[in-house]
């Protein structure tokens, strides 16, 4: 091709602004990193950019200690749960809000999103009442109940957005086909919006999996949630900088497999939610 | 205004292109007039886009050269080139108002502001959107919001062409006849070069004095819509323009006849063809006789269509078109005869003359 | 798109309701009965009107956190939506730069908040830390437990780092959209870089950046576990901002009246807020 400097696209500056933005953000990963494969006296002996005496113990004590390891276990139960609570309840109200107009409509979507707005710090003694009153303090199901308050109107005002994409004419030819609602919904629409389901169930998981307040205040042991657990090493004797590091490195994992898995919805999934 | 010339044109998308299909553009090199309206005309994908940004300026050809007026532009980016382009949806700066979107490429290019106000005053007229000058751009409608793309490139008033991309896509159908002859009121006007990129024929046929069809990366034809009518140059160009399009018929030729299975059809040259090239007729519905003498055919279906009616049929085993003008008597034994000088002949696709 | 008129359409929506109604309706009535009543404990409750709204409304320490927190909202405003936009306008368009850019930049939004704290209070110890390493040994005295204006610097830099990522997202799916007729026909018409984003980008970002404001203020507004994690709330009470001061009164010191009026107070506040986002956001959509 001809070599001519004005096609060049302009900006040439554009990668290392990204670059060094990209640096800032993986810095303090890095560190938490470094520090998780560090011996404690190493970390609070020495300052060294990486370790010098690589080891896997902050690992091995996580995993094989079934205080630690559970957390992770009661983390996932009650993060799945909550994004299954959360779409399922979530595709038949945002269906309703994109192609139907009803009594008091557009008050109810306000008042959804409200609670997508509530200090969870304000509800957190209430409930703590509450799911006492029913007996379900430490259970996974109250976790992924009380996530439901953010996660719920989150996804409705998601799926609407995906849903007003999808042409009317789609559900009006399947009416006369001798679809009957349900049939319709599972087999021809939910098929069309499987990437807002898949962008839905993606915050549902981000804001579920990243929350601690609630889920620390309705936990105590048996579904306490692994970012509680790494609290634990501060009250112990001395810190345990590298299991700490290790935990934290840890609770990083889950998240970054499932943004590599929805990478490409992401600009689409932000683009499409809509007030 | 400028006469735009394309030298050698070649351009590929991919960085190593190797064999002639990597080309979206395989080779043009011709001449077009100052003044002109052009009209690129050809199915999607055959390079109509690609040759007309590599004309505005926003893709750099592979190979070739690109001259306006006699000096190459080749390098030169789309605002040194001095051109404009309106594109198939419209283009708007939706915060401005009407008035701010005219007067938006003049600012830019530092006219004074009493020179700005004048044009734009003057092209609110001409595109009929004076009343609306101080409304915000983005609540017009869509044939309006045209007339605004259209607007700013006539504004300014040196433009060396105006490049139309589809431009006419998105608008009703009745709105597409006035602003059609409204552009060609403003053609007439300023004279400016226009190109004009449709894969509608009607459009291209009423709206330009060369079409200029393109067909896989090349040019197969630049002529009239007469000339393309009659002489279409690639049997592509035949199926292409005309409604029904050109029949193509196998033959062999002997002589000054052509033969299409058993029968013999009369030619009025004998055409210079090489032993081993692939020979077709093309003859246009239009010129073919039906009544009871000629050559037999079997009738599959009659089209009334208004103003005539479309015979398809079969002759000689191939499928043929054939135009009959209303009343005129349809037989069920039905016989058909070619106007000798209508007929085409073809070798491997591309048109053939006398021999000299 | 047209819709139809269809009160059977309450239907679909009775399980979001439900669902809503039992983690929010119930908890909310639960907090307006503690805001009215007194108790010495043993549950016995005694009717107590406005006096815990009026002693809010008059406690130096509620006004305190409040301001605190709108001026926290304010300065990571500022940074970070100008910050995101700089950002997403210098993201690659095609390539692979662009599952890589994204994949990466997402990372801070998916790690428990607790954990970013942590991240935090490491990397900014003087003693283990590489950016409280790094700040001493250019000889800039940085101790963020003991000094308030550290304290602060390394609270806001956390939410940079953690946040700002979000709004490049929004507005990169802005970006993305556009389509490229308008980039040729700025470039046709002579329209500077700047012109480029004045007329077009911004225009067309307008309604996530407006997305972006209202999540980045409204989470802001909440923050806790961050900031909790690295300081704790203080040094003092420099970093004490509303939800800090109210879990303290909560759960820490048991005082239920006043951490439910406070609670209401706050609820209306944001309340009041998201109503003017929204009036905001629906009416300009009505424009376009």
């Amino acid at each position: 091709m001809a070599a001519n400097p004005k096609y060049k696209p302009a900006g040439n500056l554009s990668w290392l602004v990204c670059t060094l933005y990209i640096v800032f953000l993986l810095l303090p990963i890095y560190w938490l990193v470094n520090m998780s494969f560090k011996e404690n006296s190493e970390i609070t002996g020495a300052f060294a950019l990486w370790p010098h005496s690589p080891t896997l113990r902050n690992y091995t004590v996580i995993f094989t200690d079934p205080s630690w390891y559970n957390g992770y276990i009661n983390s996932i139960i009650y993060v799945a749960l909550n994004t299954l609570i959360s779409v399922s309840a979530a595709l038949p109200a945002a269906y309703a809000f994109s192609r139907y107009r009803f009594l008091g409509d557009k008050h109810l979507f306000f008042w959804l999103l409200t609670n997508r707005m509530a200090p969870p710090a304000v509800f957190a003694l209430p409930f703590f009442q509450l799911y006492s009153a029913f007996g379900l303090i430490d259970t996974h199901i109250a976790v992924a109940l009380a996530h439901c308050l953010f996660n719920v109107p989150l996804a409705v005002w998601i799926l609407e957005g995906f849903m007003s994409g999808v042409p009317k004419e789609i559900d009006e030819t399947a009416y006369i086909d001798g679809y009957s609602f349900p049939r319709f919904f599972v087999k021809i629409f939910m098929p069309l919006i499987a990437s807002g389901i898949g962008v839905a169930g993606f915050f549902c998981f981000m804001f579920s999996w990243v929350e601690l307040l609630l889920a620390r205040t309705l936990t105590t042991t048996a579904a306490k949630p692994i970012s509680a657990i790494m609290t634990r090493t501060v009250s112990a004797a001395g810190m345990d900088w590298g299991v700490l590091a290790a935990a934290g490195v840890l609770t990083i994992v889950p998240g970054a497999l499932v943004i590599y898995f929805v990478r490409n919805y992401i600009a689409k999934g932000f683009a499409l939610g809509r007030v | 205004m400028a006469r735009i010339t394309l030298d050698h044109i070649r351009h590929a998308y991919g960085p190593n292109p190797s064999s002639e299909k990597d080309y979206a553009l395989r080779e043009v090199d011709h001449e077009w007039e100052d003044g002109g309206a052009y009209a690129l005309l050809g199915p999607s994908g055959c390079g109509k886009t690609t040759l007309l940004n590599i004309i505005s300026g926003l893709l750099h050809p592979s190979h070739g050269r690109i001259l306006f007026g006699g000096k190459d532009v080749t390098d030169l980016s789309t605002q040194e080139r001095n051109i404009a382009q309106v594109f198939q949806f419209p283009v708007i700066y939706d915060t401005m108002t009407v008035y701010d979107n005219l007067a938006f490429p003049l600012r830019n290019r530092n006219v004074p502001e009493a020179e700005v106000d004048r044009r734009v005053r003057d092209m609110l007229e001409i595109i009929d959107l004076a009343d609306w000058s101080n409304r915000k751009a983005q609540r017009l409608t869509a044939d309006q919001k045209q007339k605004i793309s259209l607007g700013r490139g006539l504004v300014r008033n040196d433009v060396n062409a105006i490049l139309f991309d589809e431009p006419l896509t998105v608008i009703d159908p009745h709105m597409k006849w006035v602003l059609r002859s409204q552009l060609k009121r403003l053609h007439k006007q300023f004279g400016f070069t226009m190109v004009y990129v449709t894969h509608d024929q009607t459009e291209a046929l009423t709206f330009a004095d060369k079409v200029v069809v393109m067909f896989e990366g090349e040019i197969v034809q630049i002529g009239t819509p007469a000339e393309l009518f009659e002489r279409p140059r690639h049997t592509f160009v035949g199926y292409f323009i005309g409604s029904p399009g050109m029949n193509v018929l196998p033959a062999r030729l002997e002589g000054s006849n052509a033969h299409v299975g058993a029968q013999a059809v009369a030619l009025d040259h004998a055409p210079d063809v090489k032993a081993g090239d692939r020979i077709e007729i093309g003859i246009r519905p239009e010129f073919i006789r039906i009544g009871r003498e000629g050559m037999p055919v079997r009738i599959s279906r009659v089209e009334d269509i208004g103003r005539h009616r479309i015979v398809r049929a079969e002759f000689e085993g191939q499928p043929i078109a054939i135009v009959s003008a209303e009343g005129e008597d349809i037989p069920a034994e039905a016989r058909i005869s070619f106007d000798p000088s209508a007929v085409n002949i073809y070798a491997n696709s591309w048109r053939i003359g006398a021999k000299v | 798109m047209e819709k139809t008129w269809n009160n059977k359409a309450w239907f679909l929506v009775t399980p979001v309701l439900l669902l809503v109604a039992f983690s929010a309706v119930i908890p909310l009535m639960t907090v307006v009965n503690y805001s009215v009543q007194d108790t010495f404990g043993n549950n016995e409750f005694f009717w107590a009107g406005t006096d815990w709204f009026v002693q809010m409304l008059h406690s130096s320490r509620f006004w305190d956190a409040l301001v605190r927190n709108l001026i926290f909202s304010f300065v990571i405003l500022l940074i970070e939506i100008p910050l995101g936009i700089f950002i997403a306008l210098n993201m690659p368009k095609h390539g692979i730069g662009v599952p890589v850019c994204l994949v990466l930049m997402a990372l801070p939004l998916l790690i428990p908040w607790n954990v970013v704290g942590t991240i935090w209070q490491v990397f900014g110890r003087v003693d283990i830390g590489l950016l409280g390493h790094a700040l001493e040994a250019i000889g800039i005295d940085y101790n963020y437990v003991r000094n308030p204006s550290d304290a602060w610097a390394t609270v806001i830099l956390m939410d940079v780092w953690h946040w700002t990522s979000l709004v490049v997202l929004l507005c990169y799916a802005g970006l993305v959209s556009i389509p490229d007729a308008y980039y040729q026909a700025a470039k046709i018409d002579g329209a500077s870089r700047w012109a480029v984003f004045r007329y077009i980008q911004l225009p067309k970002m307008k309604r996530v950046l407006l997305i972006a404001v209202l999540l980045r203020f409204m989470d802001s507004f909440m923050i806790y576990t961050e900031p909790f994690v690295v300081t704790g709330g203080g040094p003092g009470n420099s970093t004490t901002f509303l939800s800090i001061d109210l879990v303290k009164m909560a759960i820490g010191q048991f005082d239920l009246g006043p951490a439910a009026a406070m609670s209401i107070i706050y609820f209306l506040i944001i309340l009041l807020m998201s109503w003017v986002f929204y009036t905001v956001m629906t009416s300009s959509d009505a424009d376009a």
